[in-house]
């Protein structure tokens, strides 16, 4: 009886430092999912510019031959951005989205083209290492702060690797993206070749008739890679943000686990404890009946 | 008469809006001056410029903008750069000490271009602050 005590205690004692552990991680993490949606808000005038200075260009200029915005003839391979976080401690957040890299592999082996992945975050890229699958690029250790230098970083990649003859002829993104507090959703999008996204567009402006500085072709040289690292920069944040709230969720309901085990296990503990007392007093007031009888028997 | 709605932005931040009666920024053309009523136009600013914008009843305001795009239509304009500081915000004493640095590594290196391209950077930032380069 008395080891059963004791073996309660002890597991009493693990899930309460479990518990401090998660309810500390859910905390940090309910702070900077603040402090990364307030970054997500800050990049939005800029992404909203470049869209519109993009959508401009290309509706100026009636035959657009940009390289970046023609689809290849016959595409070959594919290069797929996969965004992951850094840490686990987040559920399902990595699952999720390398599940559905998985099916956009296998959608885009089904149209024949050969998939390349290229990997943000640690967790993914032990994720491709352990089933020992090359990637053709991996970046890590700022899933949950990324600058735009990172963007740049992997928009300079890709984009060189777009440009070459034998390189890759698509690029698609898989993130997750930050609904709201409670939903994140995983989303695949196609960057390359460019399909530009209005994001509130309204088909009746008409845009009007600019000037271009240089010229046309060359803003668009230099508008395009711009464009495509502000919408990498936009996957960075929002999975950045996702996986905060990811963490947060899951760190929540680890402590409240936590907690009811803890409740449990002290219940349990009362019980053995009483178990223990009754049988102690059961025992002397048997033992004290057994010296009464045997003293009654002298007599 | 009709005002400029300005908006000066990076990837990171919105770096500064509002309305102004002039703006002046560097394309790779060169120097182009907006006001009021001019004709839709998209830019490429060079690397390390200074923008000004002229305002009627403050002083002017000044930001040191690295790359990036100037738009304008409807005396809407935006200044989409990589990067952008406001001259009131740039430290003078680690922007100097980044030009010498660059400006060392060039006499060591002529063909060094991310120190021109560094050396560019901290100038335009002195520029924005008010310093003489």
């Amino acid at each position: 009886m008395g080891a059963q005590l004791r073996l309660l205690r002890r597991r009493i004692k693990s899930v309460k430092s479990t518990a401090k552990i998660t309810r500390a991680q859910e905390l940090i993490a309910s702070s900077r999912i603040v402090k990364a949606q307030q970054r997500m808000h800050a990049a939005v005038p800029y992404e909203r510019e470049i869209t519109h200075a993009v959508s401009a260009v290309l509706s100026n200029t009636s035959s657009v031959d940009h390289p970046l915005t023609v689809a290849k003839e016959q595409p070959a391979t594919a290069g797929v951005l996969i965004v992951t976080s850094d840490r686990g401690f987040c559920g399902g957040f990595n699952a999720n989205v390398l599940r559905e890299a998985e099916a956009l592999k296998a959608h885009l082996s089904g149209r024949g083209l050969e998939v390349k992945p290229f990997v943000v975050g640690r967790k993914g890229i032990t994720w491709h290492r352990f089933r020992s699958r090359e990637m053709s690029g991996e970046w890590d250790g700022f899933s949950d702060n990324p600058s735009y230098g990172h963007a740049k970083e992997i928009a300079d990649a890709l984009i060189s690797s777009f440009k070459e003859a034998d390189g890759i002829d698509e690029i698609h993104v898989v993130y997750t993206e930050f609904v709201s507090m409670l939903t994140q959703e995983v989303v695949v999008k196609r960057i390359l070749p460019l399909e530009v996204e209005e994001t509130e567009a309204t088909p009746e402006t008409v845009m009007p008739y600019y000037e271009f500085e240089p010229t046309a072709g060359d803003v668009l040289d230099s508008l395009l890679p711009r464009y495509i690292e502000s919408r990498i920069f936009n996957a960075l944040l929002q999975s950045a943000a996702s996986e905060h709230a990811a963490r947060r969720r899951a760190m929540k309901s680890a402590t409240d686990n936590a907690n009811e085990l803890i409740s449990v296990f002290t219940r349990q503990m009362n019980q053995a404890r009483q178990a223990e007392i009754t049988q102690e007093i059961s025992e002397i007031v048997g033992g004290a009946n057994a010296l009464a009888d045997a003293a009654a028997g002298k007599e | 008469m009709a005002k400029l709605r300005v908006g000066v932005v990076s990837p990171e931040r919105e770096i500064w809006s509002g309305e102004a009666d002039m703006v002046i920024a560097k394309t790779v053309d060169g120097e182009i001056g907006i006001m009021p009523g001019h004709a839709p136009v998209l830019g490429v600013l060079v690397e390390g410029g200074v923008l000004r914008v002229k305002r009627d009843s403050e002083s002017d305001l000044v930001a040191a903008v690295h790359g990036g795009f100037l738009s304008v239509a409807d005396n809407d304009v935006s200044v989409l750069a990589e990067a952008a500081e406001l001259g009131s915000e740039v430290d003078v004493a680690a922007a100097k000490d980044a030009l010498q640095r660059a400006q060392a590594s060039i006499e060591a290196d002529q063909e060094d271009a991310d120190a021109r391209l560094e050396a560019k950077r901290a100038a335009a930032r002195l520029r924005a602050a008010g310093e003489e380069v």
